[in-house]
């Protein structure tokens, strides 16, 4: 590969490794988000299978060197197949004292830790809570500690540009990554087209930028700090054309390319909240796909305007967080009742109330399912990996169409912000969305019925001879006249079930991963990474183990019954106190086993190792 | 159907209307009914769209397209509606409950942006459908249900509320005042934007006799002024009372003869300057005449056609959307 083949052969041993998980971490404002997006846009260039982790405050700028300002990033990348952002890195930069103090527990022993010296003063130490330096009094003698001048050395680089100190400071995460690009072999050009492009109007910072990148990699060259440096080979990843995807931007081109294949506009109704807002900026870069997106004066808003478009012939679609679903519930709830297409998405975060905003939870599965007022059940569906986020919209959007019926798409924070490679669809495979608008006058009845799907039809306004009016009031079949009638109510509620159960007979197989009998785990949402290199563990330790991993929660497909019925044991990991295992036990009478995690971080593939172990072994219960 | 052919009938839809006999709302329905056909807009272009109260089961009797929404958010409805179709005729049928209460925030962020869609505020001063407790247009020691001893809430005045959001067409009539119900309805729906209409209606179960000076043919004249562009702010049976300034947005009652006459008087101008505006709207009995009519109607970007057009920009500019050059887009690789 060009990239790989024009970085410049080290002068030191090169060790080849299969994968490696680097954290980058400083404070909010030290720009290691960037950093670490830069480290992954260059593996992907080179062709390792990765997946990140960003995890940064929810404060902009907590106090500069503070441990609630600690933002960090984490990649995996590796010539063989991953599924997680990785359980311990094996390298950590550490920007300040307070990212050391945020992170050094979780750095592997004998892991490489950068750390900018030029940051460890005593009152950057002081700010940390650090009593002593930690680099002198021999408590990270365990790991592999590199002391490096960081800040002394960017300005060194940069003083040719004469531009103030301030500036030339806020160069030092490149050239953190020009240190990283040299330790693992990689070239520098993808980092150095993305600063051309990014400060194209500020050429000053072009040079800047470049400069400290280069100054970092040149820095490790000359001074032989790494007595070692390795290479971690492109991965076989299925043939096909990848790019790199974080989840939400995902979820925006399955929206987009689900509204194009079914000719319609796109009307995305939104308030700001995070972890969704990022699908609000993407899409409403989209404007020339027949992308309307409309920021609401709040969330019940939001939700409101995209049914009033879904009426009127538009995809309405609205994107929120666990606080903006609660709001948006009355209108769910109408829209079951009218059976409108309307696509729900729900960035799941920690909760209850603000909760932890930027850190991950998937603890909204029963407010999807059951968290309005009366009998009103919707399609619920939820995305497993951040490049999975494309094809469940796409699935959201083309059930919601198909069935009439509002569709509440889960993902989480951790597959929103996280990164991975994504194998290109090819845009003649994706499955049809088929939406065709009643024009017929002879017959017309606003709720009559498709006799398979039970679907009504969809009357847009502005349609000769199909004036009719739609309500939350309880109405006749057929006619949609309002109906007080005691058995129409009953009926009417058992009908609306019913569409949502025949959902059902349109889901494919099941696919269960692993062994045929033995442990089942089952997971949903973004569980499904550290489950999969969980499983493929025990299962290479002898244990006897499968993993389901549910796409569709509401309604289950129709041979989750029988799947869970061959196994002896199940064991249900959950970032939640046991929500999807609460319904297994009540739909199926099966006991199972609950592995919760519920600390705003997602499962490490040890950690549901261990439960498995455990399950298999009979203990855990 | 072809709109030049529709008549009041092809407006009424075939349910039961269920309203209390006697209500306001009747007669509301039947200048609306009247008023459509005369607008040239084929019938299946208009949408009634609604939350929740009495007023809010509009929508059932209009023989048009027709939402039925929740309580206080026919405006985000609406907005969507008309975003989605600029070709539709969008009203909406709330009540003082409904738009001033729960849907506060929602009616005001429609004026403030300006959407191309027609409100219809019925104001009872009550809440009808709960059965009888105050509403936020309700005067300061009402006794209801749910204040035995007197509200000490004070009161809203929808017409202040929709100058201060920034509305472009502002304006209040009378239930069964239909010659000019009609007259307003119909300068509404030639409003480009939003036209918030204040409509006294009177619920003769839990509120009657509410706007009775305003309703009752022989005291109207006497208690309204009719705002008319261009014309002097001239009031009573007679005409024979006017409005003038004597301070600063200060207006008082004169009366026309000795020494005073129409020169001295305001004149209405429906564009004029907003606290000229927010003065009338500040005008209520006893001390005043209640005006009706257009108090304003000026001109501002449409919102929804300024959504629709910076996608046509931006398609012009980039082109139609190309889903595999979006998809297949950036940093790219192969693996063979």
């Amino acid at each position: 590969m060009d990239t790989l083949a024009s970085a410049p052969k080290a002068k030191e041993p090169v060790e080849t490794l299969s994968r490696v998980v680097i954290r980058f971490a400083g404070d909010s404002g030290d720009g290691m988000q960037l950093t670490g997006t830069q480290f992954t846009a260059t593996a992907a260039a080179v062709g390792n299978d990765l997946a990140t982790f960003p995890d940064y405050p929810a404060e902009i700028r907590a106090p500069a060197g503070t441990l609630p300002g600690v933002s960090g990033f984490q990649i995996n990348f590796s010539s063989e197949d991953i599924f997680t952002p990785g359980d311990a890195p094996d390298v950590l930069v550490a920007m300040n004292p307070a990212a050391l103090r945020a992170n050094i527990k979780d750095l592997r022993p004998g892991g490489i830790l950068v750390v900018n010296t030029d940051a460890f003063r005593e009152t950057d130490l002081a700010k940390a809570g650090y009593a002593k330096n930690p680099l002198e009094d021999g408590s990270l003698s365990g790991f592999r500690l590199y002391q490096v001048e960081i800040t002394r050395l960017t300005r060194a680089a940069l003083k040719e540009t004469g531009l103030p100190q301030r500036i030339q400071d806020r160069c030092k995460n490149f050239f953190a990554l020009g240190m990283m690009y040299y330790l693992y072999h990689r070239s520098m050009d993808v980092s150095v087209r993305w600063i051309q492009h990014k400060f194209a109007k500020k050429p000053e910072l072009v040079q800047a930028n470049t400069l400290a990148l280069k100054g970092g990699y040149a820095y490790c060259e000359a001074a032989e700090i790494f007595p070692v440096t390795y290479e971690v080979p492109p991965a076989h990843l299925l043939p096909g054309l990848y790019r790199n995807i974080s989840g939400n931007q995902a979820l925006a081109l399955g929206l987009v390319a689900a509204a194009q294949k079914s000719g319609l506009p796109l009307f995305l109704g939104s308030y700001p909240i995070t972890p969704a807002s990022d699908i609000l900026h993407e899409l409403s870069q989209y404007k020339n796909f027949g992308v309307y997106t409309f920021q609401a004066e709040d969330e019940i808003a939001a939700i409101g305007a995209a049914l009033g478009a879904s009426f009127a012939g538009s995809i309405g679609l609205t994107t929120t967080s666990g606080p903006g679903m609660a709001l948006k519930m009355e209108f769910i709830g109408l829209a079951i009742m009218v059976e409108l297409p309307l696509v729900i998405v729900d960035i799941q975060r920690g909760g209850p109330s603000t909760g932890l905003p930027t850190k991950t939870e998937q603890a909204d599965l029963l407010q999807a399912i059951f968290g309005r007022p009366s009998e009103a059940p919707c399609i619920v569906i939820a995305a497993r990996s951040a490049s999975d986020c494309f094809e469940a919209a796409y699935e959201a959007v083309r059930l919601s169409i198909t069935h009439m019926t509002p569709v509440i798409l889960l993902s989480d924070g951790s597959i929103a912000n996280g990164a991975e490679p994504w194998r290109l669809p090819k845009i003649e495979e994706l499955a049809p969305v088929d939406a065709r608008f009643r024009t017929e006058r002879e017959g017309f009845l606003p709720y009559a019925r498709d006799p398979r799907t039970l679907a009504r039809s969809w009357a847009v306004p502005g349609t000769p001879g199909l004036e009719h009016r739609i309500g939350g009031i309880e109405k006749s079949d057929g006619t949609g006249a309002i109906s007080y009638e005691p058995a129409n109510h009953e009926h009417m509620v058992r009908l609306r079930a019913e569409k949502v159960a025949r959902v059902a007979q349109d889901i494919p197989p099941s696919q269960v991963d692993g062994d045929p009998d033995g442990l089942l785990v089952v997971g949903w949402g973004s569980t499904y990474g550290a489950i999969t290199g969980a499983v493929r563990r025990a299962r290479a330790e002898g244990l006897r183990v499968a993993h389901l991993h549910l796409r569709h929660l509401s309604p289950l497909p129709a041979d989750v019954g029988p799947i869970l019925a061959r196994y002896g044991r199940i064991l249900v990991p959950e970032m939640n106190m046991g929500q999807l295992a609460m319904i297994l036990r009540a739909r199926f009478l099966r006991e199972t086993t609950s592995l919760n995690k519920i600390q705003g971080q997602p499962f490490k593939e040890s950690e549901i190792l261990e439960g498995i172990r455990a399950s298999a072994s009979g203990g855990g219960r | 159907m072809s709109a030049g052919t529709l008549t009041k009938k092809d407006f009424a839809s075939d349910q039961e209307v269920r309203w209390c006999p006697g209500c306001g709302d009747y007669a509301i329905l039947s200048s609306v009914q009247s008023v459509f056909p005369e607008l040239g807009i084929p019938r299946e272009n208009f949408v009634v769209v609604s939350g929740i109260g009495c007023a809010a089961r509009f929508p059932y009797y209009m023989n048009t397209f027709g939402f039925h929404s929740i309580h206080g958010r026919a405006p985000a409805v609406a907005t969507g509606v008309k975003v989605a179709n600029p070709d539709l005729s969008v009203w909406i049928a709330t009540g003082d409950g409904d738009a001033l209460s729960i849907g506060g925030n929602h009616i005001i962020h429609l004026m403030r942006r300006n959407v191309d869609v027609k409100v219809m505020l019925f104001n009872n001063r009550i809440y009808g459908l709960t059965k009888g407790q105050y509403s936020p247009t309700s005067e300061i020691g009402k006794r209801t249900k749910s204040t035995p001893f007197g509200s000490v809430d004070r009161p809203f005045n929808p017409i202040s509320v929709a100058i201060g959001s920034g509305a472009t067409f502002v304006s209040r009539s009378v239930d069964v005042y239909a010659a000019h119900l009609k007259e307003v309805l119909t300068a509404a729906a030639h409003h480009r934007g939003t036209a918030f209409i204040e409509i006294f209606q009177n619920c003769n179960i839990f509120n009657d006799g509410a706007w009775e000076p305003y309703r009752e043919k022989e005291l109207r004249d006497d208690n309204l002024l009719h705002l008319r562009h261009g014309q002097p702010l001239v009031f009573g049976k007679s005409a024979d009372k006017g409005i003038r300034l004597k301070g600063p947005f200060e207006p008082e009652v004169v009366a026309l003869g000795s020494g005073v006459s129409e020169s001295d008087l305001l004149v209405h101008d429906v564009r004029g300057p907003l606290p000229y505006a927010f003065m009338l709207a500040q005008m209520e009995a006893p001390a005043f005449p209640v005006p009706v009519g257009v108090y304003r109607d000026v001109e501002a970007p449409i919102f929804d056609a300024a959504m629709r057009d910076q996608v046509a920009e931006v398609t012009a500019k980039k082109g139609p959307g190309d889903l595999r050059a979006l998809l297949y887009g950036g940093e790219t690789w192969e693996v063979r």
